[in-house]
């Protein structure tokens, strides 16, 4: 028994090692024992049992917990690119001036175009290009939002609103110490699209059906489209939106004041 | 999508238990509804790993199918398709009970 096997709680269990033998037993035990076989000789088999999520997940914590002490209540903002999360979000800026004090977490692969769209109506406006050399991350995470924060005023907001990429399948996974998720979805993408990326359509607390003005152009079913929300995610919340028109607008400012 | 900051996730974990020592194989659970493309996941892999502890081993993955529970009559419904309803009475009043795991069970470590 000459290795030992830190576990994170700083104890030491008294299988540190564990010899090969060449019990296949399959399926994880407790969190301590777990699964010791190995497939050859000359290897040992340690048991992990680690969320690969549990880093991002602890950090939102940390920022909830940061939010809370502030009183700032956060929605996390999602959609495919194109949807119009910066558009609602700018006439929903315009018309919480002087009646609450807003944030903006702005995600975006590159450029600080839509945080510029954003600028002059009041709200502080902290900008996370996920640029890595890699070609930029799909997603916005808890550190991302984390690294951010030192720029956002938490004292001096009520609300923060954290807009992710414009992506339907990667922003889903993440927890980023947010209260609600909420989708923006332009009925241009199809009645499907609940059915095609499940798990965005799903995670979310409300889908702001945006750019209702365009529906009369359209040949869009948007009773299809509701069956396919309810398929996935029974109870979200629906709202018919068009920033353009301010039809709609009222009803997602009453959402979002009961966040 | 984000495989490749997940295999860095999982290099971190990894590494944190191996402690120096090289690593030849990697268990993990991976959910159904976990977004998660295991051919994209193995190729990054190899990408992370140059030159670390981890280069040349195998991630060995245990797909986890997704199952919801219905709270109306109880009944277990496998998920083949992402319909959240109880396939025994129909009822949308349902838990996901499995297929959301993502996570490294254990890892195989080289004998010095």
């Amino acid at each position: 028994m000459g290795r030992f096997h830190r576990h994170d709680d700083g104890t030491e269990p008294d299988h540190d090692r564990v010899d090969v033998d060449h019990d296949h037993a399959h399926g994880v035990g407790h969190a301590d024992v777990g699964d010791m076989s190995g497939y050859e000789t000359g290897t040992e088999r340690v048991a992990v049992l680690e969320a690969i999520f549990d880093e991002n997940d602890r950090v939102a914590a940390a920022n909830r917990a940061d939010f809370a002490e502030h009183g700032v209540r956060v929605v996390n903002l999602m959609s495919s690119p194109g949807a119009g999360k910066t558009t609602l979000l700018r006439e929903t800026l315009v018309r919480l001036q002087g009646r609450t004090r807003v944030g903006v977490v702005e995600g975006d692969i590159e450029t600080s175009i839509d945080a510029d769209r954003l600028e002059g109506l009041g709200a502080s406006v902290a900008l996370v290009n996920t640029g890595n050399g890699f070609g930029g991350e799909c997603h916005l995470d808890a550190p991302m939002v984390r690294s951010a924060l030192g720029r956002v005023p938490l004292d001096d907001i009520d609300l923060l609103f954290i807009e992710n990429v414009g992506n339907l399948v990667c922003p889903a996974e993440f927890d980023v110490g947010e209260h609600a998720r909420a989708m923006v979805y332009s009925p241009t993408e199809g009645e499907e699209k609940p059915l095609k990326y499940p798990v965005m359509f799903r995670t979310a607390d409300v889908v702001v059906v945006n750019k209702v003005d365009l529906l009369p152009h359209l040949d869009v079913d948007m009773g299809l489209f509701r069956r396919n929300l309810a398929a996935v995610n029974p109870t979200a919340q629906v709202l018919l939106v068009s920033s353009k028109t301010g039809e709609g607008l009222d009803a997602w400012l009453d959402w979002v004041a009961g966040v | 999508m984000h495989e490749l900051s997940l295999c860095q996730s999982i290099g971190q974990i990894v590494r944190r238990h191996a402690e120096e020592r090289r690593v030849t194989v990697v268990h993990l659970k991976v959910g159904q509804l976990r977004q998660v493309v295991p051919d994209t996941l193995v190729y990054c892999w190899g990408i992370v790993n140059e030159g670390t502890t981890c280069e040349g081993s195998v991630l060995d993955v245990e797909h986890v199918p997704a199952a919801i529970e219905c709270r109306d009559c109880g009944a277990s419904t496998l998920l083949e398709q992402m319909r959240m309803s109880c396939g025994s009475c129909g009822s949308s009043a349902v838990d996901v009970t499995a297929g959301e795991e993502l996570l490294v069970t254990s890892i195989e470590l080289q004998e010095a």
